[in-house]
């Protein structure tokens, strides 16, 4: 016999081992995140997926789904929430989205976009960060690295190498490169591993693939994040 | 003329990017016309901004001459709208925000290539630089913000009919973008 939740009073079903996202993404319901990707371990520290269950507030893509959990998500004050984590992941970081290659293909763009913000709201930080642009096809601009951690995971769980790391707390959280210059070009990090396509920003960008794709035609320039999501994803989450 | 709905305009540190993209509405600038009228705005060259119903600010603040331009719009505008990407999180010139003001100077009079007869401008009615490009919330209350790099014609449109017509001004996702 199946077990079941509810998602917004609807009821979907689940099986043992799987996570409210997990749940979710098979019953075609969009939860929003940036930390997650379904073939690596959850993280849960984007915030985004914040949901409530039986009342108290948990991050859908680490909270295993158990019969009979009343989950809320798409409320004001849920939707109000991830608005308000968005704008704070806009202004801790350096966020100048014209000035972005990855500007139209951004996972942080779109969660923005799909959640109606249209002003960063809070004080901006303008922190100093570096770009490394040490390695002859991947560079990093730590400006807009949001720290999701997808890049370490993906480079340990994929790619058998550990090129990642995530130093420090606070303000003061930074990612890190394995080598003993601190620099790109000291890693064994290849164009074609995984952890230099994952991420959702533009932390992480292959060179000279800039702009490639016009305007119109890019990732979200047309569809929400929550369609491309459910498109990309879901089966990945049915594996 | 009478009861028309008065719009200011200006373009504090920004490229008039926004500007041009809405002249961009073309020839319904006269279906415009018929409801709005222009207060201050680079359009008229009028100088100052008096009582006004819709403020459109282009640029976030990099000088002293935007803080007092910003506040008089403040001042005078029934709804003040941040306009474009600059106005909401800096834009490019917030890029120099890393750079010490000092290191920003000398480069461009003093030390940059092909710089002659070497000397930071002091005349005194030049406005003075703050030490950061801010987006214009951080100085004072905004209404609405459309953002772009710049907002498209289509978003000008959207926004100024729908406040014109009385309805709560909303854009849809097509219309909603940061570059």
């Amino acid at each position: 016999m199946s077990k079941n939740i509810t998602i917004d009073g609807k009821t979907i079903p689940f099986e043992d081992g799987q996570t409210i996202m997990d749940a979710a993404m098979a019953a075609d319901i969009y939860i929003p995140h940036l930390c997650h990707q379904p073939e690596f371990t959850p993280h849960g520290s984007c915030k985004l997926c914040t949901i409530k269950v039986n009342g108290r507030n948990c991050t859908a893509c680490t909270f295993p789904a158990m019969a009979g959990q009343e989950v809320l998500s798409e409320t004001q004050e849920l939707i109000d929430d991830r608005k308000k984590i968005t704008q704070m992941l806009f202004v801790e970081g350096n966020h100048f989205c014209p000035a972005c290659e990855k500007t139209g293909n951004c996972q942080l763009q779109a969660v923005a976009y799909h959640l109606n913000m249209l002003d960063d709201h809070f004080t901006h930080f303008y922190p100093s960060r570096e770009m490394d642009a040490s390695h002859a096809d991947v560079m990093i601009d730590h400006n807009r690295c949001i720290f999701c951690t997808l890049c370490v995971r993906a480079s340990q769980q994929k790619d058998g190498k550990d090129v990642f790391a995530i130093s420090g707390r606070g303000i003061n959280r930074h990612l890190i490169i394995n080598s003993e210059s601190g620099l790109l070009k000291d890693t064994d990090l290849d164009a074609t591993d995984q952890a230099a396509h994952i991420c959702p920003t533009g932390a992480i960008l292959i060179k000279r693939t800039g702009y490639q794709v016009p305007i119109g035609e890019r990732i979200y320039d047309h569809k929400e994040i929550d369609q491309v999501s459910l498109e990309t994803e879901h089966h990945q989450h049915g594996e | 003329m009478a009861n028309k709905i008065r719009v200011a305009t200006t373009s504090l540190a920004g490229c008039f990017g926004c500007h041009m993209s809405f002249l961009d509405i073309d020839e319904r600038m006269l279906q415009l016309a018929e409801a709005v009228e222009f207060g201050r705005s680079p359009i008229n060259d009028i100088e100052h901004c008096t009582d006004c119903d819709i403020g459109l600010i282009e640029g976030g603040v990099c000088n002293s001459e935007n803080v007092h331009v910003l506040r008089e719009f403040r001042k005078n505008c029934k709804i003040l709208v941040a306009v474009g990407a600059c106005a909401i999180n800096g834009g490019v010139p917030a890029l120099r925000n890393y750079i010490p003001l000092e290191e920003c100077l000398s480069e461009a009079y003093l030390d940059g290539i092909g710089v002659e007869n070497p000397q930071i401008p002091s005349d005194p009615e030049l406005p003075l630089l703050l030490d950061k490009v801010r987006p214009i919330h951080e100085v004072v209350k905004i209404d609405y913000f459309l953002p772009g790099c710049p907002p498209s014609a289509d978003v000008f449109w959207k926004f100024l009919t729908d406040l014109i017509d009385g309805r709560e001004p909303s854009l849809p996702y097509e219309l909603v973008h940061y570059d």
